[in-house]
């Protein structure tokens, strides 16, 4: 039972980083309608920029939020340079030119930093383990990316829902040409929108950093994941991004630990050691195969889209 | 959209001349490639041309549905995959007869096209796009997870396919030609398909669907056939591509592999099915040469495809009618 419930907090930890991730990338998605295959990269900046920072600066605190204003400077520079250029174009361009910017990053990474894993280590006073049950031990690290994850999506939710700048990123997915008619300066806000986007994407690489190996590439799978959960979410929504990352984490996480055994009661040992882990890798693309099957659009389909 | 423009009509002439030069043109290189051989070893670009041309063979079957249909697949790496398996799976258990193994990689690619593109057709846009992923994605894991076929590490194919028990893919340069009759098949297929009636309720469905369907056709049997069929001229690039390589790995349906098949037909010009050769042909050849000049070649290559984007729409075919003063497009 205690493994069960170590695996649901594991699969938590796992939503909560993909709705950092996430939550940058369905906002852009439904503000301006830029599809970012970019936007992993800019997880991988943040864990690189922390190991970086770290080594200059000894202190974790300082490193984070050096890589996040480094992250958040890219970014813009970005966006100035590339991106501007890109909204209201087709689909395919901007396919096209944010993966010409993932080619470049991940091998500019590999160039700056060499191809070999890096590793960031854990602040000493969460390094530790806490006993959550008699018996039950649990990395104090994998809690705090939980908690700051969560205080990320509450923030947003004060943020977007309840003031003026989110009512204006609301409208901006809902109609961004009228918005703009409105007197709203639409580019200003794009800016500010994919700032934040990039710098919570980049907060996810280092908090993930001291657990993973920080190494080129390691956005490209996780920015897949991040595109399963906005679609399920929703396109433009926060709360669908919100419910659909915890959603995929859990049945991630937890589909990885207990299909072989659940296997194991339609199957024999040696078949269900072959089929378990094929059916966990796919477990969430079935997942959202089917919710786009029953509702085209995602769970909470933004109002206007 | 133009005022009740008559489907199709525009570009229509340019087109036509194109349409019989730059194919002539691009199938008269590739047929004496061979005989270039004199100035490099022949089997280094008897490789090179047979790879390129696989890769054709999948970015115009590609072209067909993004170009034609306004269906950005992004999982058609999975097609590739597919062909390929079927071949490294008979060969393992010693069928290597390509009249048994090709129709299965094709009919492998085919029913999954069916099966997958009536889910996915069901929905519009970026969602279309992101259902595909998933469905490759799938199949990406499926093959990882083959432990009796290799997994993750794929499968060597000890003898390549024969006809009737003759080792036809053992000569290199039989295989090149094989590849070229293939991928001049799948264009001319490709081309009749677009100029016929299907291929007209296909680009009407893509420029105004609910006018198709006003009209009474049933858009999405057209657009389920339309990828059925490019399905399966994926399914056939990787049945050579397999014998090419004496190998498959799920490396072959990687969403990059899917990425870089978009990307392909971008360069070269979408919509223009010859477009996709010359994009296959320029993407492998450019990743050819940077990578022999630099370990980090895609620092390179990158920023290139973002300026390609910015600067050059329409692809290189639309640079060259900019270049020729030909309004092409």
């Amino acid at each position: 039972m205690s493994l069960v419930f170590v695996q649901i907090l594991n699969g938590l930890q796992l939503g909560v980083l993909l709705f950092l991730i996430a939550a940058g990338l369905t906002l852009v998605f439904g503000v301006m309608d830029l599809i970012n295959l970019a936007h992993g990269v800019q997880y991988m900046l943040g864990a690189y920029l922390a190991v970086a920072f770290y080594g200059l600066a000894g202190s974790f605190l300082l490193a984070l939020v050096l890589a996040l204003a480094a992250t958040l400077g890219f970014a813009l520079a970005l966006e100035v340079l590339v991106f501007r250029r890109l909204y209201g174009r087709d689909h395919l361009d901007q396919l096209m030119a944010t993966f010409g910017i993932i080619l470049f990053l991940d091998q500019g990474v590999k160039l700056v930093w060499g191809a070999a894993p890096l590793s960031l280590p854990i602040p000493d006073a969460l390094s530790g383990s806490v006993t959550l049950m008699s018996g039950l031990l649990y990395p104090v690290w994998r809690l705090v990316i939980i908690a700051s994850g969560l205080a990320v999506a509450a923030g947003l939710y004060v943020l977007v829902g309840h003031t003026r700048v989110g009512m204006l990123v609301r409208a901006g997915a809902a109609n961004a040409a009228l918005v703009s008619a409105l007197g709203v300066n639409i580019r200003r806000l794009f800016m500010l929108v994919f700032g934040c986007g990039a710098m919570l994407a980049g907060f996810a690489g280092v908090m993930i950093a001291p657990i993973l190996s920080v190494e080129p590439g390691m956005g490209d799978t996780i920015l897949i994941l991040a595109f399963v959960v906005i679609v399920i979410g929703g396109i433009g929504s926060i709360r669908g991004a919100f419910v659909a990352a915890l959603m995929i984490g859990l049945v991630d996480t937890l589909g990885r630990s207990f299909a072989v055994d659940i296997l194991r009661l339609f199957m024999g040992p040696s078949p269900a050691r072959t089929v378990g882990p094929a059916l966990a890798s796919m477990l969430i693309y079935v997942l959202m195969a089917v919710v786009l099957y029953l509702r085209p659009a995602g769970l909470f389909p933004a109002a206007g889209r | 959209m133009g005022e009740a423009a008559p489907i199709g009509s525009r570009a229509a002439p340019a087109s036509a001349r194109a349409g019989i030069a730059v194919p002539g043109l691009i199938f008269g290189i590739l047929a004496g490639l061979p005989l270039a051989a004199l100035v490099a070893p022949e089997n280094y670009l008897l490789d090179l041309g047979t790879r390129i041309m696989i890769f054709a063979i999948a970015a115009v079957a590609l072209d067909l549905v993004v170009g034609y249909g306004a269906l950005v697949s992004f999982g058609h790496a999975a097609f590739i995959g597919l062909g390929a398996y079927a071949v490294g799976i008979l060969a393992a258990h010693g069928i290597g007869e390509m009249l048994v193994s090709l129709p299965t990689a094709l009919a492998a690619a085919i029913l999954f096209a069916l099966a997958t593109g009536a889910v996915s057709l069901r929905t519009r846009g970026v969602y279309f796009i992101m259902i595909t992923l998933a469905f490759s994605q799938m199949v990406f894991f499926t093959a990882s997870s083959l432990a009796p076929y290799g997994g993750d590490d794929g499968l060597t194919i000890a003898a390549r396919n024969t006809l009737l028990g003759i080792p036809l893919f053992k000569y290199p340069r039989v295989l090149y030609y094989v590849a070229l009759a293939a991928l001049a098949g799948t264009f001319f297929l490709c081309r009749a398909i677009v100029a016929s009636r299907f291929g007209r309720v296909l680009r009407g469905a893509k420029e105004n669907a609910t006018r198709m369907a006003t009209l009474g056709f049933k858009v999405y049997r057209f657009q389920l056939m339309a990828y059925a069929i490019s399905g399966g001229l994926c399914g056939l690039a990787g049945f050579l591509l397999a014998n090419a390589n004496d190998f498959v790995s799920p490396a072959y349906m990687s969403w990059q592999r899917s990425g870089e098949l978009i990307i392909m037909v971008l360069l070269g010009g979408i919509g223009t099915l010859y477009g996709a050769i010359i994009g296959a042909a320029s993407y492998l050849l450019i990743e050819e040469f940077l990578s022999r000049t630099t370990e980090y070649w895609q620092v390179m290559f990158g920023p290139f495809l973002v300026l390609v984007v910015l600067f050059g729409r329409g692809g290189l075919v639309g640079l060259f009618a900019r270049l020729t003063g030909n309004r092409h497009g």
